[in-house]
This record gives C-alpha cells, sequence and structure tokens, in this order.
C-alpha cells in the first residue's frame, strides 16, 4: 500500500497541472523529485516525515556580535524617535499619501537602502537587523511600512538578488538613496494567487534589442510613485524546438512607457499608494532582463519568499503597539470599583496577546536568524510566520479595542486605524489560505519523497536493511503503540522539559497523520482542502513550540533577566498548541468529522445554486 | 580663526527611563536599562556639526569620561558629525564618584592635548543635573566662557553669543579660546542618519585614562544615601468650591 501512495503521490506532485504549488512553491523543490527524495534540514519540512530535525533551530540563532548589536541599536534609536516625532500615522491615513517631508526626511536617513551592499549607497543590513527595522515601522505606521517595504522588501529585491552588475551599478544607488522607488508587478485583473495565469506579455523586436511589452498589473503598491518597475511577464521561450510562453522578469523605467491609473481607495493602508499599471507596447532593452528569460516564476516566489520574513518582524511591532496601549488603558480605567486589569477576563486577554506576541517574535527571528546563517530552505518557514504573524497581529489588536470599550472605537486611539491597515496582511504577499495549502502540499511531496525511497529500497532489500529496519520499526512500533517520540532532553533545560515532551507528541502524532493520509488519499490528497487546512494549521502550531523553545532554552542559558517569565509563556504556549494539534489532527480521520466536511461542501453548493443563504426566513415573508 | 571644537558627550540614563534606586541605596539602578547621549550635551554636538559645516570649524573631537559603554554614546556623537573621538577610561566604581571637579580637569589637559581653541558642553547633565563643568573648565583654564547659550556666531577671533538670564537675553562677546555650555534652544539636534552610523564605526576613537593625562580622579564626595522621592498620597475628590474650602480648613491650610 505505501509503494502505491508513494508513488501516485510523487508523481501527481510532478504534474504541471498541479499549479497551486507551483504559484507559491519555491521550484527547487517542484523539479526535483522525479530523481533522489529532496534533502532538506528545514525544521518545518522534516515534521512531515516525523522527523525531529533540530539543525536549523536549536542553538536558537544568536549570530549578531557585540558590535551589531551596537549599531543596530543606534539605528533603532535614530528611526523610532524620527517616526515618533516626524511621522503622523493619522494624516497619511486620512491625505492617502506619505507626507512629503517625511519621505525626504527617511531619504536623508537612508531608510531607502537598508539592504543594499555599501558600494551602492545602501547601509547592507542582515536579515536580522532589517527585521528589526521593520518591527520599528510596524510600531508606528503600517502605510508607511508597505511603502518602503513594497520598494526593497519586494520592489527592487529581484535586482539586489538576481541582477547583475552592470544593473545593479545602473540601478541601485539611486534606488538605495531613495531618488527612484520601486514597484513589484505580478498580480493581474485575472491572476492573483494563481501568478502562474499572467498574460502580460512580451515579444523580442524583430532586431533583437527589445522586447516589447504589452498587459496591465493591479494593485500595485507604489505603483505611482515609482520609477522602477519588477514587472513579470510572459515571453516565447524555445526550448527542444518548441516554443513556450515562459514568465520572464523585467526591469522596466517609467519612461519606457509605463502608465498608472488614479489611487485606489481602499479600507486601510491608505498612506500607501495604490494604482494600476497600463503596459502598451513598452519598448525594454534585452539588458533590462534580471536574470535568464523563462526564470522569471522563480524569482517572483523567490523574492516573495525572501520578503516574508520583514513582515512578520513588522507584525511583532503592531503588536507591542496594541498590547502597549492595552496595558495602559486596563491599569488606568475603573469600573465596577476597580481597574480593568483587576478582572480575570481581561488579564487573559494581556496573558493570550503576550503569548502570541512572544510566538510570533520567536517565529520571525528565527527566519531572518537563519537567513543569516545562510540556509536556503527556509520557504516553509517563511510561509508560517507570515500567516502566523498577520493573523497574530489582528487578534491582537480586535481585543486591544475590545479591551478600550467604546474608546477603542474612536479614532483618536489609533486602533481603528491600526486594525483597518492589518487587514490586508492577511491577504497580499501570498493570501493566507494559499499559504496554509502550499505549507500542507510542500511537506506532504517532500514526505512523499521519502516514501518513495523507501519503496524504492524494498526493491533491493539486501542492500538497504538499514533504512527498510529503520522506518519499519518506526512503523511497527506506531502501529502496537510503543513508540517514543523523537526527544528533545538534550537540547532543552530541566525547565522546560515538560513543554517539549509536549512537542515531541505533537511532532509524531503529526508525523503519523502525515503517512496515514499519504497512503488513504495517494495523489487525490491535493483536492483534499479540509484536511490540508487542518495539517497546515498543525504545523503552524508545532513550529511555534519549537521557537519559542528554543528561544526561552537561549534566554534561560545566558540567564537574562526575564527567564523565569518567558519559561512561564513557553509552558502556556505549548500546553494550548500540543492541545490544538491533537484536536486538528484527531479531525483528519474522525468519521464524524470527515461527514461534516462533506456536509459543508453540500451546504456551499447548495448556497452558490441558490445565490446567497440558502434558507428562507422563519416567517416564511 | 578657524576652530578646533572639543565637545563633552557624557553617557546618561535615557530620559524616557524610569530612574529606580538600587535597594541598597547606594545609587540607581544602571544595569540593563538605556543609556544615551545626554540631550543638552547632543545640542552642543549638534552646534559643533554646524559650525563645520558652515567653514567655522576645521575639527571636531567628541570627549567621554566613563567606562567602557561610553563607546557608544562617542559613535552617536561621530554618527552626527563629530570627527573623532576620544575615551577617557574610568572604572564603574570611580564613576560613581566623578564629578564635575574631575572632569573640568580631564577636558583642561585635552584641550592642550588637542590644541582645541573652542570647549563645548551641555549646560548641565540630565542625570545629577550639577551645571558646573563649564564653570570650573573655564577656570581650569583660565579661558572666558559663555554659559547658557542660545545663539553663537564666529566673529575674528571672538565669539558673539547670545545667553539666556532670568527675564531676558544677555548679548556678550568672548575672546577665544574660550568654554561655552548649550542651552535647550540653541539647536534642534539632527538625527543620526543611518549611512552616517554606519560611517562613524570608522571614525578614530583614542582610548586614554585618567592617569595618563595626570589627572587624579580621587574621591571628593562619599554618597551616603540615594532615595526615591516620597510617593504622592493619595487625594480626595471634592462636590464643590464649598467643600473645598471646608477640606482645607479642616486641614489647617487656611
Ligand atoms: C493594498 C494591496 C496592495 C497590493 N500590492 C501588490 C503589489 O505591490 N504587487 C503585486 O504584484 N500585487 C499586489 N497586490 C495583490 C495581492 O498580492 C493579491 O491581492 C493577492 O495575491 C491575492 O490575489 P487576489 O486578490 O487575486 O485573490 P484570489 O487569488 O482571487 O483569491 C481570493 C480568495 O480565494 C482564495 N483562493 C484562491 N485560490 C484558491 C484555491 N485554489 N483554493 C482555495 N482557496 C483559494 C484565496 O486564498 C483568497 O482568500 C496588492 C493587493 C492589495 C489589496
Amino acid at each position: 500500500m505505501i509503494r502505491i501512495a508513494a508513488v501516485s503521490v510523487a508523481r501527481r506532485l510532478a504534474l504541471a497541472e498541479a499549479r497551486l504549488l507551483h504559484t507559491t512553491a519555491n521550484l527547487a523543490c517542484a523539479k526535483v523529485e522525479r530523481r533522489a527524495p529532496v534533502e532538506s534540514n528545514s525544521f518545518v519540512m522534516n515534521i512531515f516525515k516525523g522527523d525531529a530535525n533540530l539543525t536549523q533551530v536549536f542553538p536558537y540563532p544568536d549570530n549578531l556580535s557585540e558590535e551589531q548589536v551596537e549599531t543596530l541599536g543606534m539605528l533603532t534609536d535614530t528611526c523610532q524617535s524620527f517616526l515618533k516625532e516626524k511621522n503622523d500615522p493619522m494624516r497619511n491615513d486620512r491625505e492617502g499619501k506619505i507626507s512629503d517631508e517625511v519621505m525626504d526626511h527617511l531619504r536623508e536617513m537612508g531608510a531607502f537602502g537598508l539592504q543594499v551592499p555599501e558600494q551602492y549607497g545602501g547601509i547592507h543590513t542582515n536579515n536580522q537587523q532589517y527585521g528589526r527595522l521593520c518591527e520599528t515601522l510596524g510600531y508606528t505606521d503600517l502605510s508607511l511600512s508597505v511603502t518602503l517595504g513594497a520598494h526593497q522588501s519586494i520592489g527592487f529585491k529581484a535586482l539586489l538578488l538576481y541582477g547583475n552588475d552592470e544593473q545593479k551599478a545602473k540601478y541601485l544607488p539611486d534606488l538605495a538613496s531613495g531618488k527612484t522607488i520601486a514597484a513589484y508587478c505580478l498580480t493581474e485583473p485575472g491572476s492573483g494567487s494563481d501568478a502562474m495565469s499572467i498574460s502580460s506579455r512580451a515579444v523580442l523586436s524583430p532586431d533583437k534589442k527589445h522586447y516589447i511589452l504589452n498587459g496591465e498589473k493591479i494593485w500595485i503598491s507604489n505603483g505611482q510613485t515609482a520609477e522602477i518597475f519588477s514587472v513579470f511577464a510572459k515571453t516565447p521561450i524555445e526550448k527542444d524546438g518548441q516554443t513556450q510562453d515562459r514568465i520572464t522578469c523585467f526591469l522596466v523605467e517609467r519612461s519606457m512607457g509605463v502608465q498608472n491609473g488614479p489611487p485606489e481607495k481602499k479600507m486601510g493602508i491608505k498612506g500607501s499608494n495604490t494604482t494600476t499599471l497600463r503596459f502598451e507596447n513598452v519598448k525594454i532593452p534585452v539588458e533590462n532582463v534580471i536574470g535568464k528569460p523563462g526564470e522569471g516564476f522563480k524569482i517572483a516566489v523567490q523574492v516573495l519568499n525572501n520578503g516574508r520574513f520583514g513582515l512578520g518582524s513588522a507584525m511583532c511591532g503592531t503588536m507591542r503597539y496594541c498590547i502597549e496601549k492595552s496595558t495602559e488603558h486596563a491599569t488606568q480605567r475603573k469600573q465596577f470599583g476597580n481597574t480593568l486589569a483587576s478582572y480575570e477576563n481581561i488579564q487573559e486577554k494581556l496573558a493570550r496577546m503576550q503569548m502570541l506576541h512572544y510566538i510570533t517574535e520567536s517565529v520571525a527571528y528565527a527566519l531572518s536568524g537563519n537567513m543569516d546563517r545562510g540556509y536556503v530552505d527556509y520557504h516553509l518557514e517563511a510561509a508560517v510566520s507570515k500567516v502566523l504573524g498577520s493573523e497574530a497581529a489582528w487578534w491582537v489588536c480586535d481585543e486591544a479595542i475590545q479591551i478600550h470599550g467604546g474608546m477603542g472605537f474612536m479614532q483618536e486611539v489609533h486602533l481603528e486605524r491600526v486594525l483597518r491597515d492589518l487587514r490586508i496582511f492577511r491577504i497580499f504577499e501570498g493570501a493566507n489560505d494559499i499559504l496554509r495549502l502550499f505549507i500542507a502540499l510542500q511537506g506532504l511531496q517532500f514526505a512523499g519523497g521519502h516514501l518513495k525511497e523507501l519503496q524504492r529500497a524494498m526493491a533491493n532489500p539486501t542492500a538497504n536493511l538499514g533504512l527498510i529496519f529503520a522506518e519499519g520499526s518506526k512503523r511497527v512500533k506506531r502501529a502496537v503503540g510503543i513508540s517514543s517520540p523523537p526527544t528533545l532532553d538534550a537540547y532543552v533545560p530541566a525547565r522546560l522539559q515538560m513543554p517539549a515532551a509536549l512537542l515531541a507528541r505533537s511532532i509524531e502524532q503529526f508525523g503519523a497523520s502525515c503517512e496515514s493520509l499519504l497512503i488513504k488519499y495517494g495523489k487525490n490528497i491535493i483536492g483534499e482542502q479540509f484536511l490540508l487546512i487542518r495539517l497546515a494549521n498543525s504545523v503552524i502550531d508545532i513550529h511555534s513550540m519549537m521557537c519559542v523553545l528554543a528561544r526561552c532554552t537561549r534566554t534561560l542559558q545566558k540567564n537574562l533577566p526575564t527567564a523565569e517569565q518567558e519559561a512561564v509563556l513557553v509552558d502556556l504556549i505549548c500546553s494550548e498548541a500540543s492541545e490544538r494539534v491533537a484536536r486538528n489532527l484527531g479531525q483528519l480521520r474522525s468519521a464524524e468529522k470527515l461527514a461534516n466536511y462533506k456536509r459543508m461542501q453540500k451546504t456551499a453548493q447548495a448556497m452558490c445554486q441558490t445565490g446567497g443563504v440558502c434558507t428562507q426566513n422563519p416567517l416564511g415573508v | 580663526m578657524s576652530l578646533r571644537i572639543l565637545v563633552g558627550c557624557k553617557r546618561v540614563i535615557d530620559y524616557a527611563v524610569k530612574v529606580r534606586v538600587k535597594p541598597d541605596h547606594s545609587g540607581v539602578v544602571t544595569q540593563g536599562v538605556k543609556h544615551s547621549l545626554n540631550p543638552f550635551d547632543e545640542i552642543a554636538v549638534e552646534e559643533a556639526v554646524r559650525l563645520k559645516e558652515k567653514k567655522h570649524a576645521s575639527e571636531i573631537i567628541a570627549v567621554s569620561c566613563g567606562p567602557a559603554a561610553c563607546q557608544e554614546t562617542l559613535r552617536t556623537a561621530l554618527a552626527m558629525g563629530a570627527d573623532k573621538a576620544i575615551h577617557v577610561e574610568v572604572s564603574e566604581a570611580e564613576y560613581a564618584t566623578l564629578q564635575p571637579v574631575h572632569v573640568s580637569k580631564i577636558l583642561a589637559k585635552l584641550a592642550e592635548r588637542t590644541q582645541a581653541n573652542l570647549i563645548l558642553v551641555g549646560k548641565q547633565a540630565i542625570d545629577d543635573d550639577l551645571n558646573q563643568t563649564a564653570q570650573m573648565t573655564a577656570g581650569v583654564l583660565d579661558w572666558p566662557q559663555g554659559t547658557f547659550v542660545s545663539q553663537v556666531e564666529p566673529e575674528g577671533d571672538s565669539l558673539k553669543i547670545v545667553r539666556e538670564v532670568d527675564g531676558g537675553l544677555e548679548h556678550i562677546k568672548v575672546k577665544l579660546p574660550a568654554v561655552v555650555s548649550a542651552d535647550l534652544r540653541l539647536n534642534e539636534p539632527r538625527y543620526a542618519t543611518l549611512p552616517n552610523i554606519m560611517k562613524a564605526k570608522k571614525k578614530p576613537m583614542e582610548k586614554l585614562s585618567a592617569k595618563d593625562l595626570g589627572v587624579d580622579i580621587a574621591a571628593r564626595i562619599k554618597v551616603v544615601n540615594v532615595a526615591e522621592p516620597p510617593v504622592r498620597e493619595a487625594g480626595a475628590k471634592v462636590e464643590n468650591v464649598d467643600e473645598l474650602l471646608g477640606k482645607l480648613k479642616d486641614l489647617g491650610r487656611i
């Protein structure tokens, strides 16, 4: 049975029509599984096999030298005081733009080229340092955060990661100084989550010196203010004597003929400029292709992938802001004779805010730290960080408003703006639902590859006894209920053994669930979204547990002043997260739940057929 | 006359931090507490940088006396535009009793050593609020002084200075070399830009000890006790003016 499943999953996932996977996936993984199974030390990847691979999670990244920490302190200080004293987020919201003075000042400050190498005029922060600065922005103004992020987290990232020396020398200095602003242009009217389906198209001119680009992009951040556009468009590519349309990445200057529509009227991040773009026979010199023709999809995905860590960190800043406001209000406002903070229901809200903040922060800085350590297989961790951060911040802001009561609804408290600003973070840079499916499918594909390896080993058992015994005995033990979950005892201090044991159990349950899903559904798992979403939710909880344990271990070892408080948080987080994992995994196989999914499907179908609510008013009118 | 400016840069507990007294009442808690460049010194640095930008000054040397962490403070001054820095290392223990009488002697020696002709300092540090360093330094060097300054303008071999005094402004002229202390309204310090922060790391920083300069920093005071200000007692609300007057009478205040 294992054999059939493994083969079919692997084959199915290799098919180009598994576009969902392609859309969000790093190509490295989509291509390779025909050969040897992909090896990876990614923690998230490996839990799909039931393994706790701790290479990238222990010790918690601690890569900044004392000098780098000091520099970072100075950078954050100056940014913080500048933003506090000079930037008015309400004004940006009201006027639908970041004020000119602030933009000019940010240019002087050097805020447009944070990760650009010094030779091109940037200040060359590493990822953790950049993340910390994103946090400062997230704390003060998400409109500003998106404006700067659309410029450097994604806008000219393709140039930074894949550009050649001439392209960098030509464009980076002006981009780094903020003299020119950049935009990342992927989304089109007919193509959002399914980015492979874009229809903008560029063809070579007869003299082969230019590409002629036609098409339309929508909802492009900095669309009106940008001078330099990273545009993704299809180009005919010849391969093995056949011509196929493949995506190519172009660096387009506004002066080449880019036109933009009026600024969109939005729910939030109103200070950030969003417009449509039109390309009508725009002539782009062939020198402005980034990477190779046809490589654009990989670039588009990798840019987003590489930019996600900044978003997670920004969310930490936003949460910190909401939490500070909440504790201030809760300790000052009195009702029924006592401060709000003295009531247990408020205490629970506050504690949960702190838990979510601690998780998001631990996950975000583990991610940027690992990127700085040079690991490249972080795409699942990046997706977890983005989903987690955007949802945690939304919940925290919502509860902050609740704690403020009617005050929370008033503009002057600023939380209503923050809530409006936050909503988009669950949608752009990969909708959270899509990222969940991506996490689940990528992981299953990885595990499927390993199942396939086992199946191959079975074909020649004598040569592969070791592997077969190791895998086989894991399964047998699990089947008869005497398995021992992976142990983390050697990694965490005694104080954290309890929560670590909960995590270990979750990892084991998770691995077993993946295996049985692969066996039961084979290639068809790709369509089982009820299950995939629950699987992804478990991944998010497991990775959260892992990161807080690793971070708190470091805190305890360094004996930092907050050590005991952090350990208490880890107790709480692991207790609740492991319970959620067990529940989510239980829902993958319980007959009752499986029946429920069918019921939901039927209900949704009925609704779409009726065109809305599929039941009648009880009065019949 | 081209200015060579020596600027005092004291490292103090950040103005936004809520200061706490140590349980043994020997001082305030400094461990793990955010520190920054004394705001009045920041104004002094800014003024020096502006003088240099206007081509009145040829070199700005930032000085800080204290433990190793002062180098961080000096790098802030370098990021704002100082050319080089001198760190006069004073151990934590000695620093607890370091007073303007010591610092002024150190500054005087450094002025000779660096051939500075203008010493710019903040009018006071926000931690001990002593307001003595400028005056004492001028005394040690026997240089003229301009204190609580809100405007400085070089003119030939002198400085035209506006001082903030009670009830008005005083316009004076001092001959160089001179000592000047910055008041709040002298200028609004710039934000250190990120590229300049990175560049500051490469600017020279000289390390000296008080001994190298021949200054005796033995304690002249002994800290007997440091206590928090008394906590404000809870008040009471009154309904109207009559009740207020009644209460005040009862308390014997009117
Ligand atoms: C303010 C703002 C700024 C933006 N900035 C930029 C930018 O700078 N550059 C850029 O290129 N784009 C930008 N975008 C576009 C953004 O990235 C897209 O909106 C996003 O990718 C989602 O695409 P979509 O809106 O077409 O939604 P769709 O793809 O239509 O998705 C709609 C919903 O359906 C779900 N869904 C879709 N497919 C599936 C499936 N197979 N299974 C289950 N559920 C599915 C999604 O999760 C989502 O909830 C911006 C958007 C906004 C609103």
